[in-house]
């Protein structure tokens, strides 16, 4: 832990500081433990054999080569795996249901659901005997008509089912008809394609049966929901399985579900009886882990002759797998971003034979803005007015769709703090009008917008005699600097040092976190580690009463009461507890929802430049301006802001997964072949934010991991629009669009 | 990957002995290519012969005013030799175009003008491809053919060659020298890689067991005013969808000497002697430029997802000239 920082080296609260995070050293220095990283005695390695078909039977497999190699302990298929329990029933009462990334019950079956599909696991004593193996396995398949081709389905898809936490449709007044009726309209359709996150550490599962007991090293985003589903799928008590990840390489939701990686590791430990470690090859992590859905999207608009809105219609159509997956709330944004007379949104769905889709960072809103924002931008344009200005004409009192009040809402604010810093006044609005040499030079906004939650989690705060704080909860450090937010406000809350404060995290035998996901996890534990803390400020009253020792330090109070340490806890992880920690968390998110619409939101600058000769796109600036509530640590809330800025660059000029509509096959799973940016795709980024709590929010902070990808694919795109008159409508932006 | 024997070579006489008497062996210099290969399981050599001992690392000055490059020399180090900076600028902007520093701190020469093609389904051992598997078909024709050619392709075949390197020393009229057991013999840059016709896994006019020792450039004094210009999918790290080497000499606005070649358009590094043969002692002007284009890629054939790589590669062609011809007036 870093004490050089001035940051710390001052009285005062720490909340709000750009303080180092305390997990740096250990990570800078390699002492950090990955889940590929644990050498456990004897431990084995594994490596699997993926379908080439996305749907059918298997009628033969050979291994006798695959046998042969020296060092293979086994090759397991569905003719030797040990049984596995099927996968859980989705129940909204409990959550962990939904961990399930497929239904498939892997290597227990002949049946192929898609191409990828892991068909068989060698276990050896080496990683590469056991890849070498794995090369040799041969499979013969019936194959099955199946369909994969998104572009041709996307016809049959259906309306989305609504559900508690995601609506299918939503609509206001009769947008249809406003539409027809309005002075200035526009009908667009736009199409996004599959995405895959990509984390730097790929997949990586260390498993370790101890007879009934299993211990797992999982790179996982959810600890809990991986215990509780390798509990049920190898039918063992949840109190056995052991799961253990503080450190993850990155998830971005590709670490969200259990995929058949950290099953078959188990899988192959039990069968072995060996610890078994299964370290995914960067293809083996786009053939079982799903991406994000492609989408089509249809944005329709309808506006005075000023600009006002009188009609909103954004549809979208996005796919899910026959064997999971699930819906993407693409128009979630649409429903509350401006003040439409009328609104309407529909999502459908197509069902696909292919790997299930699964979140990836701002699952809708993500590739949503990218449409609604260049749709709000060409309306900017046919009505001639400034894109900030049309904004500023249709921002909402209230949430536009059910005329519920905004928890927060100062986009406003972000949009004067950002054009301010960015410059847009500068601007000419003509397309074309700006080179610089022979570059044109383009300039674009748009909103940002991410929903904000909050799950229940377990969390024990403990004050020792000594004077130090121990804070303890099974989350896991991906990157946000969770340990030191959650430090930081313990520090205040208790008002010790933030040196004095220690966190324990990345493990299952902690109280229950709930995983990284919708942007939820530092505010939800926030909310249970603040009202421990005032749990424990109160016994320590009631000691000093005791003891007459009021007005001193925590530590004093103790030492006066002769207590070595207190302790207090919030949630309870018994069955009951759990499901009475769950009702809770569903009643106050309905009345949260009837009352509020709690988000995060922000406005995007960009400026592009592009070759005029060969439409080659480069951003060359960016800000970005966001309401987030309370900033709890400025430096590592700006990394997570700048890194979903540079994950939407990708989105928007290059990342596209390529599933071949003649087979459903992944053909590019590879860094080579799917082009992230790299660094020289990557200008200054500048973040700022308005740093106001939001009153229905712990300590008044707002998620920060998926808002900064939002509205950055719809700001270049409105930028390249400015700087070549050419409006794209399908991602990613190549320069062969605009040649 | 598969298990293989791996041999290191003391000389180059070993080296080509060796390779003779193994009928599944690959010479070994930088690894970048044939190891990722090998990881995939599209190359499965029984036998690895290491060849980064041999005495082939040396950049020299020919008599004449040409120059001399040992196959073994690493990428960087060739971007970065004082001579090939000054005299054949295309050729350190080529390489240092290509890879990353880590790579080109690894990958040699004779191995950069050996890599093989970025092909999706040449990459796919589930795929067909005529050049890893002969006679499976090509499952790029009706696929994923963005990074596919336009120039010289088949019915068979329609992958390019990825090299950077290659398009600048195409340009250059660079000589390869190559020796097996029978001896040293010398052929033309331009006629090391093959056209896949119906056999595309022919892929050189190099027999299994010769070795490339040295690439020689002549003397070229239009080389002076020369550019590499790449044109790919993001800033760095991506092979090129379309690259143009070039060096032209402009005198009293009249094109006196001038050499072109293309890159990510074809399975070999396209020579375009077409363009050249308009462009020589024509007007140095914008309509030249684009008449020489065209005739270039007048052959060319696409699939619906290369067919902007024909008018990029135009347009690519007209504005490398036309920065040449800013730049060599400014000289």
């Amino acid at each position: 832990m870093t004490t050089t920082l001035p940051a710390t080296e001052t009285a005062g609260p720490v909340v709000g500081r750009p303080i180092d995070r305390v997990d740096g050293t250990a990570k800078t220095t390699g002492a950090a433990r990955f889940s590929a990283e644990y050498p456990l005695p004897d431990l084995a390695h594994a490596a699997l054999v993926h379908s080439t078909i996305s749907r059918g039977r298997i009628t033969a497999i050979g291994t006798e080569a695959a046998a042969a190699v020296p060092g293979v302990v086994a090759v397991l298929t569905h003719l030797n795996a040990p049984p596995l329990k099927p996968a859980p029933k989705v129940s909204p009462l409990d959550l962990s249901t939904l961990a399930s990334g497929t239904s498939v019950d892997y290597l227990n079956t002949d049946e192929v659901h898609w191409d990828g599909q892991p068909v068989a696991v060698v276990v050896a004593d080496t990683l590469d005997a056991a890849r070498e193996a794995a090369g040799l396995v041969t499979v013969t398949y019936e194959t099955r008509p199946s369909t994969v081709d998104f572009a041709a389905e996307e016809k049959n898809a259906k309306p989305q089912k609504s559900t508690l936490i995601m609506s299918g449709a939503a609509k206001k007044g009769d947008a249809e008809a406003a539409l027809a009726a309005a002075p200035v309209s526009l009908d667009l359709r736009f199409t996004t394609p599959t995405h895959h996150h990509n984390a730097i550490e790929p997949h990586a599962t260390t498993a370790a049966w101890d007879g009934d007991r299993l211990t797992v090293h999982d790179g996982t985003q959810s600890i809990d929901w991986v215990r509780t589903h390798l509990a049920l799928r190898f039918g063992v008590p949840a109190a056995n399985v052991r799961v253990i990840a503080p450190f993850v390489g990155g998830g971005f939701g590709g670490k969200g579900m259990v995929w058949p990686g950290t099953i078959l590791a188990a899988l192959a430990a039990r069968a072995t009886g060996r610890p078994v470690r299964l370290m995914l090859t960067r293809e083996g992590v786009y053939r079982t882990v799903g991406g994000r859905t492609p989408s089509t999207q249809r944005v329709a608009l309808g506006a005075g002759t000023d600009g006002r809105l009188t009609a909103l219609i954004h549809t979208s159509v996005t796919r899910t797998g026959r064997v999971g997956g699930g819906p993407e709330q693409v128009t979630s944004q649409s429903k509350h971003l401006y003040a439409a007379e009328n609104i309407l949104v529909r999502q459908n769905l197509v069902e696909l034979d292919l790997i299930p889709n699964t979140s990836m960072r701002a699952p809708g809103e993500s590739i949503g803005t990218y449409a609604l924002e260049a749709s709000i931008d060409e309306l900017a344009y046919r009505v001639g007015v400034d894109p900030i200005e049309l904004r500023m004409r249709n921002e909402p009192a209230v949430n536009p769709i059910d005329g519920k009040k905004f928890a927060h809402r100062m986009l406003r604010e972000a949009y004067a703090q950002g054009a301010e810093r960015f410059g847009w006044a500068d601007r000419t609005p003509e397309p074309g009008s700006m080179r610089d040499g022979r570059w044109l030079v383009g300039m674009g906004v748009a909103s940002a917008y991410h929903p904000s939650w909050q799950f229940t989690a377990s969390v024990t705060v403990r004050l020792s005699v000594d004077g130090t704080v121990l804070v303890r909860c099974g989350f896991q450090e991906m990157g946000m600097g969770g340990a030191t937010a959650q430090a930081q406000i313990a520090a205040d809350a208790l008002g010790v040092p933030f040196e004095a404060v220690r966190v324990e995290y990345g493990d299952s035998t902690l109280p229950v976190s709930p995983g990284a996901g919708g942007s939820m996890q530092t505010a939800s534990i926030a909310n249970s580690l603040l009202a421990a803390c005032e749990k424990l400020k109160r016994e320590l009253a009631a000691l000093a009463k005791r003891s007459g020792s009021a007005g001193l330090s925590p530590a004093a109070i103790l030492a006066e009461a002769g207590v070595p340490s207190v302790e207090a806890a919030v949630g309870s992880d018994t069955r009951f507890g759990r499901k009475a920690g769950q009702l809770k968390f569903m009643a106050k998110f309905v009345r949260d929802q009837r009352r509020w619409m709690k988000a995060a939101c922000g406005a995007q600058f960009c400026e592009v430049r592009v070759d005029p000769d060969t439409g080659e796109v480069r951003v060359s600036r960016w800000v970005g301006v966001f309401d987030v509530g309370r900033v709890i640590n400025a430096k590592t809330a700006s990394s997570q802001l700048r890194g979903g800025i540079v994950m939407g660059i990708g989105m928007a000029l290059a990342e596209e997964t390529l599933v071949d509509p003649r087979t459903g096959r992944i053909m590019n799973p590879s860094l080579a072949e799917y082009h992230v940016p790299v660094h020289a795709d990557i200008p200054p980024i500048g973040v700022g934010y308005l740093d106001d709590p939001d009153p229905t929010m712990p300590l008044g902070l707002i998620g920060v991991g998926e808002v900064g990808i939002t509205g950055v694919a719809g700001a270049i795109a409105n930028a390249v629009h400015h700087a070549t008159g050419k409006r794209i409508y399908d991602l990613p932006i190549t320069l062969d669009k605009l040649l | 990957m598969r298990s293989f024997t791996y041999l290191s070579a003391p000389d180059v006489e070993t080296a080509v002995r060796t390779i003779a008497t193994e009928p599944n062996a690959k010479f070994l210099g930088g690894g970048t290519n044939l190891v990722d290969l090998m990881r995939e399981d599209i190359e499965q050599p029984d036998v690895v012969v290491d060849i980064t001992r041999l005495p082939l690392t040396g950049i020299e000055d020919l008599p004449g005013g040409g120059l001399r490059i040992g196959a073994l020399v690493r990428n960087s180090r060739l971007a970065a030799h004082a001579s090939v900076r000054t005299r054949y600028p295309v050729l350190a902007q080529a390489v240092l175009n290509g890879a990353s520093a880590q790579l080109r701190n690894m990958a040699t020469v004779g191995g950069n003008l050996l890599q093989r093609t970025r092909c999706l389904y040449f990459y796919d051992g589930a795929a067909a491809c005529n050049k890893r598997a002969p006679g499976s078909g090509c499952a790029a024709i009706d696929g994923f053919a963005r990074n596919a050619g336009v120039l010289g392709v088949s019915d068979h075949c329609i992958a390019t060659h990825p090299s950077d390197m290659a398009v600048a020393l195409a340009a250059l009229d660079a000589v390869v020298e190559v020796e097996s057991t029978r001896g040293v013999r010398r052929l033309p840059l331009t006629e090391l890689h093959l056209l896949p016709g119906s056999t595309p896994q022919v892929e050189t006019a190099l027999a299994a067991d010769e070795l490339i020792t040295a690439v020689e450039l002549p003397a070229l004094p239009v080389a002076a005013n020369s550019r590499y210009r790449k044109v790919r999918d993001r800033a760095s790290y991506a092979f090129a969808l379309v690259s143009v080497a070039a060096a032209m000499e402009v005198e009293d606005g009249v094109v006196t000497d001038v050499r072109v070649a293309l890159g990510g358009v074809s399975a070999k590094p396209w020579r375009a002697h077409e363009a050249e043969r308009i462009l020589l002692g024509a007007p140095a002007t914008e309509e030249s430029f684009l008449r020489a284009a065209a005739a270039e890629l007048a052959p060319a054939a696409a699939r619906p997802d290369n067919t902007f790589k024909i008018e990029l590669a135009q347009r690519t062609i007209v504005a490398t000239l036309r920065r040449l011809r800013t730049d060599g007036s400014a000289a």
